[in-house]
C-alpha cells in the first residue's frame, strides 16, 4: 500500500462520501419532505393525516385539507392562497395531470390521503364518480350552480366554464367566411387549413357530445369529412393556437380561453382570434373544470368549505380573470371581450351523458383520427 | 489460461443484488396485477391491427435514433479524448449538455425553429420567399429530436472508455505502421462495442418509453399508445396490458444486446508502460471536425436555449415578475442527488455480478433491473403509488419513495457505466489482493471500487442529470407541496405560459450543467492529455508483488 494509495484513496473516499451525504438526505427528505417546502400548512406529513380522523372528523373545519389538482398552480394557486387567507383554513396541493392523477386516487383506494379532486375537465370527475369515489355534496353548493354544470348526482360541481371555439388567422380568414355549425368545416375549401388536437380531453368531450345530440354515425361522418381535408394534428390546444398565430394552419378547433393567455403574453399583435358558433350543436359545448370531494376525506366540512368558497363572487372573478374562463355563478361578468355564457348557442346537453368516451376512442381510433 | 467453471457467486453479492432486482420489478408485478383485471379486453386491444403498427412505428424510431446516435456520439468521444481537436475540454463539456435538456422542452425548441412557419421560416420568408419549411412532423422530426437529445449517452459512455483504455494498444498499431485511421476501425472501435452497445441500449429504451417529444412531433409510438388510455380512458387494466407489451419488447433488446455483445473479454492483460495517449492531430480537417461540433452543439444545445430565452425576454418585456426558484433548484438537486447516490450503490451489485460471474441468476437479475427504464414513467409512477400506499405506508409521498422511483427508471444507467469499466479491470487484480489475504469485500472496497472509479462517476453523472428533469414520477410521488424545477416548468408550460416557464428551465440548465462539468472535472482524467495518462496509469498496480502471473488466453 505504499504507491498511488493516497490519491486512490482520496477518490474512493470522495465518493463515498458523495454517497453517504446523498442516501442521508434521502433519508431526511423522507422524513420532513413535506416540511422541507417550507410553505405554513406543509408542516404535517401526509402519512400522519390519517392517523387522526376522529379528532378531525369532529371539528372538521381545521384542515389541511388536501388537494389534488389536474388545475396547475398558474391557476388556481392565488385563489387557494386567498381561501387560507379568508378562512384560515390551510390547504395542501399536489399538482399534476388530471388524468394521472385520477389513476393515482383510484390506485390509492381507500387510503388517499386527498380530500378534494380538482379536475380539469368533467370526464374525469364523472369517472371518479362512477367509480364511487366522491361523496355527495350538500344541496346549498350544488344550487349556486345551474344543474347541466354539476353532477347530476350531485358528486361533482363545476366551477368554471371552457367553450369550444374556432380559432382563426387573422391575416388569412375572414370571420365572415367562418361557417356557422362545424359542419360547415367538412367543405373542400378548408383542406390543408385546418387544425385539431384529436388527443385532447375537451376534443374528445366535443366528439362525444356530437355522439350523443346526433348519433354515432353522424359524429363518423363528420370525422371523415374532417380526415378528407387533411386536418393538421397537435399535441395541445397550445400548440394548435401557435400554429393558427403562424399561419401553419389558418383555423383550429380548440377552447376559448387559451387565446387570452396568449394575448397577454404576446399583445394584441398575435395573429389568431376566436370565432363562437351560432349553430346550437356541439360545436358550441361548453364544458367545466371542477371538483368533488372524495368519501374518504379526512376533513369533509373543511373540503366542503373549500367547494363553497370556489363558487363565491371572489374566487369566481380572481378565476375568470387569471385565465378567461367563464364564471358559472350569476352576478360575475366574464372577463375581456367574452359573449356572456348564456348568449352562447350552446347545446341543450347533460355534461355527465359525456361519459361513454370509450366509445368516443374507439370512434375516433377507426376513422384513424388517434 | 482457461478459467473453468464460472464460480457460484457468493451470498454477498447475491443479496444485494437480489434486493435491487426486487425494487425494480415491481413495476412488472403491478402490471401482470392490472392486466389479469383487465380480462378479455386487454386481448381485444393487443390483438388490434393499429397495435402491431404502433409496435413496428416504436422499433423503427428506436433503431433509428440508435444508429443515428451511435453515428454522433462516436466521432464526438474520439474527437474529445484522441484528437487535438480545438477547446478540446469546452467540446466535452458542451456535446454533453444536451443530456440535461428535457424532451419536452427540446421538442417545444425544435418545432419552434424548425416547424413549417417555425423562427428559421420567418427569417428566410425575406430573404428568399420561403413560405414553408417541408414537414417537421411525423418520423422525421421525432428521429431528429430523439436524436439531438439522447447521443450523449453514447458519448458518455465511449468518452469513459476511450479514456480508460488502455493507449499501449492503439500505440502499437501505429508503432506497426498503421495509420490513423486504420488504427481507429481495427483496434479502436472494436474495443469500444461493449461501451458503444451499452449507450445505444440506453438509447433505444429512452426512445421506447419517450412521450414528450412523439407527442410534440406527432409520432404514434407504444408509449403514447400508453398514455392516450390513460389519459382518455382513465383504464388502468388496459394501459397495463400495452406496457406489459413493453416490456416484451424491452426484454429482446436485452437478449440481442448481451448476444451482440458476445463473450468476449475486455480487461487489459498486462501492465504496460506508463505512457500518454497518442493525440491524433487533425491537420486540416480540424476544420471538418470543428464545424462537425458546432453543428451538433447548436442544434442540440444553442437552438433550445435560445428558444427558452427568447421566452424570457419576451415575457419580461410583457411585465412577467422574474421568479425566483431557490427552493425547486435545492429540491432538484437534493432528490436528484440522492438518487444518483442510491443507483451507484445499488448498480455495483449488479454489475459485479453480472461482470464476473456470467451464470444465469446473474444474467436473470441483470436483465431484471432494466424492465423499469423502458416502461414511461407515469407507469412506473403508478406502480409505487400502488404498492407504497399499501405496503410502505410511512414512505408514502415521501422523497424516499421518489428516489425509490428514480432508481427503478434510470439504475440501467448507472450499471450500463459500472459495467463497461468493470470489463476493463482485470479479474487477476481481485484474485491477486484475494491472494494476499484480503477478504471479498475488502477487494470491492481496496482494488475493485477505485478501479471503477470512473464509471461510478458517469453513472452518478447519468442519473443525476436524468434524475433532474423527470417529471410523471415526480409529480406523483412527490410529498405534497414538493417543487422541483421540472414541475416548476411543467406547471407553466402546460397553461401556456412561457415565460414563466423560462427562468426555473434556464436554472435547470445551468445547474445540470454545471454538475456536468464538476463530474467531469473530478473524473480521473479528462482530456488532459499529458497528465491523463500519468494520473491514471495507476501505477500502485505495477507493484511486483500484485502483478498477475502471467498473460491469460
Amino acid at each position: 500500500m505504499t504507491l498511488g494509495a493516497s490519491l486512490r484513496r482520496r477518490a474512493a473516499g470522495m465518493l463515498l462520501a458523495t454517497l453517504v451525504a446523498s442516501l442521508a438526505l434521502a433519508g431526511c427528505g423522507g422524513r420532513t419532505g413535506p416540511g422541507a417546502s417550507g410553505e405554513p400548512g406543509a408542516q404535517q406529513a401526509p402519512a400522519q393525516t390519517g392517523e387522526n380522523p376522529a379528532s378531525e372528523g369532529q371539528q372538521g373545519l381545521t384542515g389541511p385539507i388536501v388537494i389534488y389538482s389536474g388545475r396547475s398552480e398558474e391557476l388556481i394557486g392565488p385563489v387557494l392562497k386567498r381561501f387560507t387567507e379568508t378562512t384560515g383554513i390551510d390547504v395542501q396541493v399536489k399538482y399534476g395531470d388530471t388524468a394521472a392523477l385520477a389513476a393515482t386516487i383510484l390506485e390509492e383506494g381507500d387510503r388517499s390521503p386527498a380530500d378534494v379532486f380538482f379536475a380539469q375537465d368533467a370526464g374525469a370527475l364523472g369517472a371518479l364518480a362512477k367509480a364511487g369515489r366522491f361523496t355527495r355534496l350538500p344541496d346549498h353548493i350544488l344550487n349556486k350552480v345551474a344543474p347541466r354544470f354539476r353532477s347530476p348526482e350531485g358528486y361533482w360541481v363545476g366551477t368554471s366554464g371552457r367553450a369550444r371555439v374556432v380559432a382563426y388567422n387573422v391575416d388569412r380568414v375572414d370571420p365572415a367566411e367562418l361557417p356557422e355549425t362545424i359542419w360547415g368545416f367538412t367543405d373542400p375549401k378548408w383542406k390543408g387549413r385546418i387544425g385539431w388536437v384529436p388527443t385532447n380531453a375537451s376534443f374528445q368531450a366535443f366528439v362525444t357530445a356530437l355522439r350523443v345530440l346526433e348519433s354515432e354515425d353522424k359524429a363518423r361522418e363528420w370525422l371523415q369529412g374532417i380526415l378528407k381535408n387533411e386536418p393538421r394534428a397537435y399535441e395541445n390546444n397550445t400548440a394548435a393556437l401557435q400554429a393558427v398565430a403562424d399561419g401553419e394552419v389558418d383555423v383550429a378547433f380548440i377552447n376559448h380561453y387559451y387565446l387570452y393567455r396568449f394575448l397577454k403574453e404576446h399583445g394584441e399583435g398575435f395573429k389568431a382570434r376566436i370565432h363562437f358558433m351560432t349553430g346550437g350543436d356541439a360545436g358550441a359545448l361548453v364544458n367545466v373544470a371542477g371538483v368533488g370531494v372524495l368519501k374518504t376525506a379526512k376533513h369533509q366540512e373543511a373540503a366542503f368549505k373549500l367547494v363553497e368558497w370556489l363558487l363565491s363572487e371572489e374566487a369566481q372573478r380572481m378565476v375568470v380573470q387569471e385565465n378567461g374562463e367563464y364564471p358559472l355563478i350569476p352576478g360575475v361578468e366574464p372577463p375581456f371581450d367574452l359573449p356572456p355564457l348564456d348568449q352562447l348557442k350552446t347545446p341543450d346537453l347533460d355534461l355527465s351523458d359525456l361519459d361513454s368516451l370509450e366509445e368516443t376512442l374507439n370512434l375516433l381510433r377507426e376513422v384513424g383520427a388517434l | 489460461m482457461s478459467r473453468g467453471a464460472t464460480p457460484r457467486p457468493p451470498f454477498w453479492l447475491v443479496a444485494p443484488a437480489t434486493l435491487v432486482a426486487g425494487a425494480t420489478v415491481l413495476p412488472l408485478v403491478y402490471l401482470v396485477l392490472r392486466t389479469l383485471e383487465a380480462g378479455p379486453a386487454a386481448w381485444h386491444l393487443l390483438l388490434r391491427p393499429r397495435t402491431a403498427t404502433v409496435v413496428v412505428n416504436s422499433l423503427l424510431l428506436a433503431a433509428a435514433v440508435t444508429v443515428a446516435a451511435v453515428a454522433i456520439g462516436v466521432p464526438l468521444a474520439w474527437l474529445t479524448t484522441r484528437s487535438d481537436l480545438p477547446f478540446r475540454r469546452v467540446w466535452a463539456v458542451l456535446t454533453l449538455m444536451p443530456l440535461v435538456i428535457p424532451s419536452y422542452v427540446g421538442s417545444f425548441a425544435i418545432v419552434s425553429a424548425f416547424g413549417p412557419r417555425g423562427i428559421l421560416q420567418k427569417w428566410l420568408e425575406p430573404l428568399f420567399g420561403v413560405e414553408r419549411l417541408p414537414e417537421i412532423y411525423g418520423f422525421f422530426g421525432a428521429w431528429l429530436t430523439l436524436t439531438l437529445f439522447t447521443y450523449p449517452y453514447v458519448l458518455l459512455s465511449v468518452r469513459g472508455m476511450l479514456l480508460r483504455m488502455d493507449p499501449d494498444l492503439e500505440a502499437a498499431a501505429r508503432s506497426l505502421g498503421w495509420g490513423p485511421v486504420a488504427t481507429f476501425f481495427r483496434v479502436t472501435l472494436p474495443l469500444l462495442r461493449p461501451a458503444i452497445l451499452a449507450g445505444g441500449l440506453l438509447v433505444a429504451m429512452y426512445v421506447l418509453s419517450d412521450f414528450g417529444a412523439v407527442t410534440m412531433l406527432q409520432y404514434e409510438t407504444f408509449t403514447r399508445a400508453i398514455y392516450v388510455q390513460y389519459q382518455a380512458s382513465l383504464d388502468r387494466a388496459l394501459a397495463a396490458s400495452l406496457s406489459l407489451v413493453l416490456v416484451a419488447i424491452t426484454t429482446l433488446l436485452l437478449v440481442g444486446e448481451s448476444y451482440l455483445r458476445g463473450r468476449a473479454r475486455y480487461a487489459r492483460v498486462g501492465t504496460g508502460v506508463g505512457r500518454p495517449v497518442t493525440v491524433v492531430r487533425l491537420g486540416r480537417w480540424r476544420w471538418a471536425a470543428l464545424a462537425f461540433c458546432g453543428l451538433v452543439v447548436c442544434l442540440a444545445l444553442v437552438v433550445p436555449v435560445a428558444v427558452v430565452v427568447h421566452w424570457l425576454v419576451r415575457g419580461l418585456a410583457a411585465g412577467e415578475p422574474l421568479q425566483l426558484v431557490w427552493r425547486p433548484l435545492l429540491n432538484s438537486v437534493t432528490v436528484s442527488a440522492a438518487a444518483a447516490g442510491v443507483s451507484v450503490a445499488a448498480a455495483l451489485p449488479i454489475a459485479l455480478l453480472s461482470v464476473r460471474y456470467q451464470g444465469r441468476l446473474a444474467r436473470f437479475l441483470e436483465k431484471a433491473v432494466y424492465l423499469g427504464h423502458a416502461l414511461p414513467g407515469i407507469v412506473v409512477a403508478l406502480s409505487l403509488v400502488f404498492f407504497g400506499i399499501r405496503y410502505a405506508t410511512p414512505l408514502y409521498q415521501t422523497t424516499a419513495l421518489l428516489v425509490l422511483a428514480y432508481v427503478v427508471l434510470f439504475l440501467p444507467q448507472a450499471v450500463g457505466a459500472v459495467q463497461a469499466s468493470l470489463r476493463q479491470v482485470n479479474p487477476h487484480l481481485e484474485e491477486a489482493a484475494r491472494t494476499l489475504g484480503r477478504r471479498p469485500l475488502e477487494v470491492v472496497r481496496e482494488v475493485t471500487g477505485p478501479l471503477v472509479l470512473p464509471g461510478l462517476f458517469a453513472g452518478f453523472a447519468l442519473v443525476f442529470l436524468t434524475a433532474m428533469k423527470e417529471l410523471p414520477a415526480t409529480l406523483l410521488l412527490s410529498p405534497i407541496g414538493f417543487k422541483t424545477l421540472a414541475t416548476q416548468v411543467w406547471s407553466a408550460t402546460a397553461e401556456a405560459f412561457f415565460a414563466r416557464a423560462a427562468a426555473p428551465m434556464l436554472v435547470l440548465i445551468l445547474a445540470s450543467g454545471l454538475s456536468l462539468a464538476l463530474v467531469l472535472e473530478r473524473e480521473p482524467s479528462l482530456g488532459r492529455t499529458g497528465r491523463s495518462a500519468a494520473t491514471w496509469r495507476r501505477p500502485e498496480w505495477t507493484e511486483p508483488e500484485l502483478t498477475p502471473p502471467g498473460p491469460t488466453g
